[in-house]
């Protein structure tokens, strides 16, 4: 059963929690053991029809004729649809929040850029006439160069996968070809470096496999809108995205849904709610729209691949002096929420774990493969995955065990954290000790006493000088390679934003802006000051661990704040402590 | 196609519908006869979450000829519970919180109603092979299994089966 230690942070806890640690029963459960439970396609309709689509077989390829000539006289078929049938037929998912260029088509037109990817829609009867006309559809290919390896991608010459992004990159405020950090000098730290420790990682795509396929049935309403019964994981995105590719006031879409079965992150993309609306209003009929298991596993989109490159520099006592990160993000061959999967893994680095200088490239990549999407921490998992096992690798290489050289490394109340901001809430430390103290793996009387409360701040919290490029950001991609130029100066928080940036390359003749700031000319520091001196020591590798301890407590915690309750874990309350 | 008609009884009534001779149960079940108790999870077999009980044993609808269960007795998870009363099985799935996303659930209580039907007192290996068709991907197997325990040993809600 669910233990809760009670006894960690107890004087930052007002205990009156009374609702976590106690059995309530869910509101859903009868539903559920009753069959009850009002998923998308368990709704009646009269005159139900059916939707399938037609999938390009080619993961690259240029349509060249689409003849529905057969398919449109085969029985039962009410309609076909294809991508002139669509409204808006262009849309990226993000663009609600006005957050990246629309790239991707409901039906593909002219173009197809990865193995599945929808082109014509039929509408029938019933699903066996459906599937039936869908292989009467007659399409030509001219089959084109494809991309499946994200460094390929970003090579000079590689073909073109999506015209929006011509680089083969999602373009960060239609310019940056990655998200950086920085933070300190790497290169530096890894001059002073006892043990360099480099790797690479490649993950895999993985798909949701929800047990509930994804799917929608729309048909029309009175007043003139269109009820639809949706798998969607976040409703009113799945309104705002089919609202505005099928061209119709929001107002006009009632959308019903929230009983998922099994979304993972898989049923954010709208992928049949705009075809299943489209269908009822060209056809005045209710129309649904379900993947089968075979399209949910080929074609929805699956966690995107991510490549990612670590290399620490650690001194001989195990302090970790520098990390550098280059990551690949694998869209596949649309942007869906990858740009957003690549911002969430540069706020995470560099793990939870106070380093005076790390960097980070976090690229988001085109291929010819099957566009991702959002899965369980995506952004976050991969890299963390990464991460870890690059600790313990780390810790092999300095002799050091793996829980004492977290504890050892771990970010505590009051670091300076990579992206200038004062670490708070922080509790590796305590959770490291619970995980030895669970496994029965021998830590330190030291490392037991280490506490997240002490020991941070200080020397730990200032803001390093900090090499940068020439104006302070990134080069386009054939000038990525250049030296630093400039130098931030040691406690600058940000980078000063102007409204009009210099650009470059086709925008270069705009106007310079002039607020760009100005930093010291950039100097490879001749002898550089010694880092931090460390929180604890761990033992020498020599030294035989000592017997775990039965459930040592922490030793007790320094004043702390003065607030109370739940502020020290709420993301609410948390950001305005200290 | 000709449509052709169908009868058997469904949780104990009569019906009938007309179905295309190569629709399978699980369709007439759910768009023929309304029953959206057993769900279409793959259409292949192998994720149970259509399991039905025809003539008291457990089938999968998606792969069960409509046509082939004239004058059978169809049970689904539909007509489990006894009016307001629910089924000890469904009151222990509650009490073990054995449902997250819930869309498994229905085939895991007919296919954990199959197992205790010929099996009435298995062990926790048993109880594991008797779901071993029905994949939950929530992967809340513990829960499951343990409810099931609990109504094969008599505890659910202190009520013998």
């Amino acid at each position: 059963m669910m233990e809760f230690r009670k006894d960690l942070f107890s004087n930052e806890r007002d205990d009156d929690l009374n609702v976590v640690g106690k059995g309530v029963q869910r509101q859903d459960a009868p539903g559920h053991v009753t069959g009850r439970s009002p998923f998308f396609d368990d709704h009646a309709f009269e005159g139900l029809l059916h939707l399938k689509v037609v999938r390009s077989p080619h993961p690259h390829a240029r349509i060249r004729r689409i003849d529905i000539s057969a398919a449109e006289r085969a029985p039962g078929v009410k309609r076909i649809l294809r991508g002139a049938d669509v409204p808006v037929n262009r849309n990226t998912l993000l663009s609600l929040i006005n957050f990246g260029k629309d790239d991707e088509p409901t039906l593909a037109v002219d173009k197809v850029r990865y193995i599945g990817e929808p082109i014509v829609a039929i509408i029938a009867e019933s699903e066996a006439q459906a599937l039936a006309a869908r292989a009467l559809v007659r399409l030509e290919y001219e089959p084109l160069p494809a991309v499946f390896d994200v460094e390929e991608a970003l090579k000079p010459g590689a073909p073109v996968i999506n015209d929006i992004y011509p680089g083969n990159y999602f373009e960060y405020h239609e310019k940056y070809d990655h998200q950086k950090l920085r933070f300190g000098d790497v290169e530096r730290g890894f001059a002073m470096a006892d043990h360099i420790v480099e790797d690479r990682y490649q993950m895999s795509p993985i798909e949701h496999a929800p047990t509930e396929t994804n799917g929608s049935i729309a048909a029309p309403e009175q007043n003139d809108r269109f009820v639809v019964h949706s798998c969607a994981q976040g409703l009113f995105f799945s309104l705002g995205t089919a609202a505005k590719i099928v061209n119709l006031d929001s107002n006009r879409l009632h959308f019903i849904g929230g009983t998922v079965g099994g979304g993972f992150g898989g049923k954010v993309d709208s992928l049949t709610e705009p075809l299943s609306i489209l269908g009822a209003m060209m056809t005045g009929r209710p129309v649904r729209y379900v993947l089968d298991r075979e399209e949910e596993m080929l074609y929805g989109s699956p966690r995107g691949a991510e490549r990612i490159y670590i290399k620490d520099g650690i001194a001989r006592d195990g302090r970790i002096l520098a990390r550098q990160i280059r990551s690949y993000f694998d869209a596949g061959a649309y942007t869906r929420l990858s740009s957003y999967a690549a911002i969430k893994c540069t706020a995470h680095l560099p793990g939870p774990y106070t380093i005076p200088n790390v960097a980070s490239d976090i690229y988001v990549a085109y291929t010819n493969r099957c566009p991702s999407t959002a899965m369980r921490g995506f952004g976050i998992t991969a890299v963390d995955f990464a991460l870890e096992v690059h600790m313990d690798k780390g810790a092999e290489a300095c002799g050091l065990d793996p829980m004492e050289f977290r504890i050892l490394n771990a970010y505590r109340d009051g670091d300076m954290k990579a992206h200038r901001r004062v670490a708070k809430n922080t509790a590796l430390i305590e959770c490291v000790q619970v995980a030895a103290e669970k496994a029965r793996w021998p830590i330190s009387d030291e490392a037991r006493r280490q506490s997240s409360l002490t020991g941070g701040g200080g020397a730990r919290a200032e803001i390093p000088a900090t090499p940068i490029d020439e104006n302070g950001r990134i080069n386009r991609p054939e000038t990525r390679g250049g030296r630093p130029t400039q130098t931030l100066p040691a406690g600058t928080m940000r980078i000063p934003l102007t409204k009009q940036p210099i650009m470059e390359g086709s925008t270069e003749n705009r106007p310079k802006a002039p607020a760009v700031p100005q930093y010291e000319p950039y100097r490879p520091a001749a002898a550089a000051p010694p880092p931090p001196a460390p929180a604890y020591t761990p033992p020498p590798p020599s030294a035989p661990p000592p017997a775990p301890a039965p459930a040592a407590a922490p030793s007790a915690s320094p004043a702390p704040a003065s607030q109370h309750g739940a502020h020290r874990f709420s993301s609410v309350f948390g950001t305005r402590r200290r | 196609m000709a449509k052709v008609p169908v009868q058997f009884r469904l949780n104990g009534s009569d019906r009938a519908a007309f179905a295309d001779p190569a629709d399978n149960l699980l369709t007439v079940l759910r768009r023929g006869l309304n029953d959206f108790g057993p769900k279409y999870g793959c259409g292949q077999g192998t994720c149970g979450t259509c399991s039905v009980l025809v003539d008291g044993e457990l089938r999968l609808a998606c792969l069960t000829l409509a046509a082939s269960c004239e004058g059978a007795s169809i049970e689904t998870v539909s007509g489990m519970a006894d009016g307001p009363n629910l089924h000890p099985l469904q009151q222990a799935f509650m009490e073990h919180f054995a449902a997250q996303c819930g869309f498994c659930t229905p085939g895991m209580l007919t296919a954990a109603k199959a197992l205790l039907a010929r099996n009435p007192n298995p062990s926790r290996d048993e109880i594991i092979d008797g779901i071993a068709g029905n994949i939950c991907r929530c992967t809340g197997y513990e829960p499951i299994i343990a409810a099931i325990e609990s109504v094969a040993r008599g505890a659910a809600a202190g009520q013998r089966r």
